[in-house]
């Protein structure tokens, strides 16, 4: 049961760290960022990519994935989403859908529809008890999120930069016409949810042991859920509403009555809560 | 090329065509954008399925059934858009859509993952059709479709339904009653969705659960943005453009997908009203033509 659990924990830090980036957007240009889900595969492959050619430290690997994702987080935004802010509200969402098919596409015309395998090797703590086994790749999978979330509360609650993007969340020309660059801040926003989401796609290849071209759709719609569930734009929601899902999600998938397959569960799930509390759980 | 080979992607162009009027009606006049209309689709697709298979009925006497039960099913899958709009509803719409293909999927009664086979072809008089015959119901069905649309979107109902979209504030201080609106947006739209799905199951003979994936709705929707949205002639073009080009590019086919969301893209920032649609490329060429046309004549 314990076993069951942690597993679930370590499956929330990937949704956490997907659905932050979702709900950074969200809070800032009030945008369903679709194409999210590219980011997480295109840091999977190019931390692959890097593994094999470049060097054997997962940490680079790591490194190298998240800053790809960032790069490209903030070019989707110039080249997708700035134009499309002024349109109508389905015109961005119907766009990044678009480019979320293509990337898929994407990944398979470049690198193949087979999975790789994503062998690692590094030291890392890990717990070995008869009741509980925590592998060193959960550990860093948890560890990892403890500390993005952690950077991420003290960037936004106790620096100039997260006063200023509080601003924009608030209201855009409000902070625009205090002097307040937008554009630098919505560029600063796309990547650091891009980096997060690259290196969730990292670490879950890592857990997972795979990477292949469809790997971003499942866990993407699981953070559409994750921010429903932890009420669009907060932070802190996404992380707790990640990991409740995951625990949902594996405990509810026990339940006889409930054998349906994990995205059908969790959308329901998320179907029931905007029919009764449509701001979400941790909404204001 | 053969006749036969043109007449069953005539069909099932025509089939595409009647579900995108479906989906135009939803998104295009009342601007609930759905990315899981497949899951309309699975709807009309698996009852006609069990109906025929399991309780024996006929294409025919199926098929009045089909299309109601459509229509209760879709009101109700639309009664989250009272509470939500916008982004969840669009959110919604993609759960609705794993929700009926996990259920398809997962339950015996649906035929699991290996889906419903032994769907026959419709009768008249006890003889059966054959494709020529199938592609000359679709094809009624079709020009039933776009006249039954042709003729709402004359009425009052569909303006209502324009203005619930632009500005749903706006539109119940003008006393349009806009949950109504919804509602009938919904019915109205899975029962021509349910009628595509209902076509679908007899030309193909099977359903299976992957027919209705997530992928099937951004299809559908690409044809409809593509074509124009809110527009007849623009769901139409759309439908049959999109389904008919990657058919006689064979060798595309690899990057079909690729292609289709890389344009979706394209045309909803470049052109958000769509190829045909109102102000769209296509659009503004005909009228052009049209006027150049009627000057010529005044001169001669």
């Amino acid at each position: 049961m314990l076993q069951v659990l942690l597993d679930a924990i370590v499956l929330g830090c990937s949704y956490a760290l997907m659905a932050v980036g979702l709900n950074m957007v969200y809070g800032l240009l009030r945008i369903i960022h679709v194409a999210h889900a590219a980011l997480y595969t295109l840091g999977a492959y190019v931390g692959l990519y890097c593994l094999l050619n470049l060097s054997q430290s997962l940490w680079i690997s790591l490194f190298v994935g998240a800053l790809f994702s960032a790069i490209v987080g903030v070019l989707m935004y110039r080249i997708i989403y700035s134009p499309a802010l002024t349109a109508p509200r389905y015109v961005p969402l119907i766009a990044g859908a678009g480019v979320f098919i293509a990337s898929q596409e994407l990944f398979r015309l470049l690198a193949g529809p087979y999975p790789y395998s994503f062998d690692a090797h590094f030291q890392f703590l890990s717990i070995m008890t008869p009741n509980l086994r925590v592998t060193e790749t959960q550990m860093l999978m948890i560890t990892f999120m403890v500390v993005a979330f952690l950077c991420l509360f003290i960037l936004i609650n106790k620096t100039n930069l997260g006063l200023m993007w509080r601003a924009c969340t608030q209201d855009m020309e409000l902070a625009a016409s205090s002097g307040i660059n937008i554009n630098l801040i919505i560029a600063i926003n796309f990547m650091i949810g891009s980096a997060l989401a690259g290196s969730a796609g990292i670490l879950m290849a890592l857990y997972r042991n795979s990477v292949f071209p469809t790997m971003g759709a499942m866990v993407s719609y699981k953070a559409f859920v994750v921010i429903v569930l932890g009420g669009f734009g907060s932070i802190p929601g996404a992380a707790i509403a990640g990991i409740i899902l995951a625990i949902a999600e594996s405990f509810l998938g026990m339940v006889p009555i409930f054998n349906l397959p994990r995205e059908a569960i969790a959308f329901l799930v998320m179907i029931l809560v905007l029919m009764f509390k449509p701001k979400g759980l941790f909404g204001r | 090329m053969t006749f036969g080979y043109i007449l069953s992607i005539a069909t099932f162009a025509s089939i595409y065509a009647i579900l995108i009027l479906g989906l135009n009606i939803l998104t295009g006049y009342t601007k609930q954008v759905s990315l899981g209309h497949a899951a309309f689709f699975a709807i009309g697709a698996y009852t006609q399925a069990l109906l025929i298979t399991k309780a024996g009925l006929t294409f025919w006497s199926a098929l009045p059934l089909t299309i109601l039960l459509s229509m209760i099913i879709g009101v109700v899958m639309g009664l989250p858009s009272l509470r939500v709009s916008d982004d969840f509803l669009v959110l919604t719409t993609i759960g609705l859509n794993f929700i009926v293909m996990g259920i398809t999927e997962y339950f015996d009664f649906f035929g699991g993952a290996m889906g419903i086979i032994g769907i026959t072809m419709p009768t008249i008089g006890g003889k059966s059709i054959g494709t020529t015959g199938y592609f000359l119901i679709t094809l009624s069905f079709l020009l039933l479709t776009i006249c039954i649309c042709y003729l709402f979107s004359k009425t009052w109902g569909r303006l209502a339904m324009e203005a619930t979209g632009e500005d749903e504030d706006a539109a119940q201080s003008l006393g349009i009653n806009t949950s109504i609106y919804k509602m009938y947006a919904f019915a109205l739209s899975s029962t021509f969705t349910g009628l595509a799905g209902v076509l679908w199951a007899h030309s193909i003979g099977s359903v299976f659960p992957r027919n209705f994936s997530f992928e099937m709705s951004v299809l559908f929707l690409s044809m409809l943005v593509f074509g124009g949205l809110g527009t007849i002639r623009g769901a139409v073009f759309g439908a049959f453009v999109l389904y008919i080009l990657p058919e006689f590019f064979r060798f595309i086919e690899n990057y079909r997908m690729l292609v289709y969301g890389g344009m979706l893209a394209m045309i909803v920032i470049l052109q958000p009203n769509g190829i045909l649609g109102r102000g769209g490329l296509l659009d503004r060429c005909i009228l052009r033509l049209v006027k150049k046309k009627a000057e010529t004549q005044e001169i001669s």
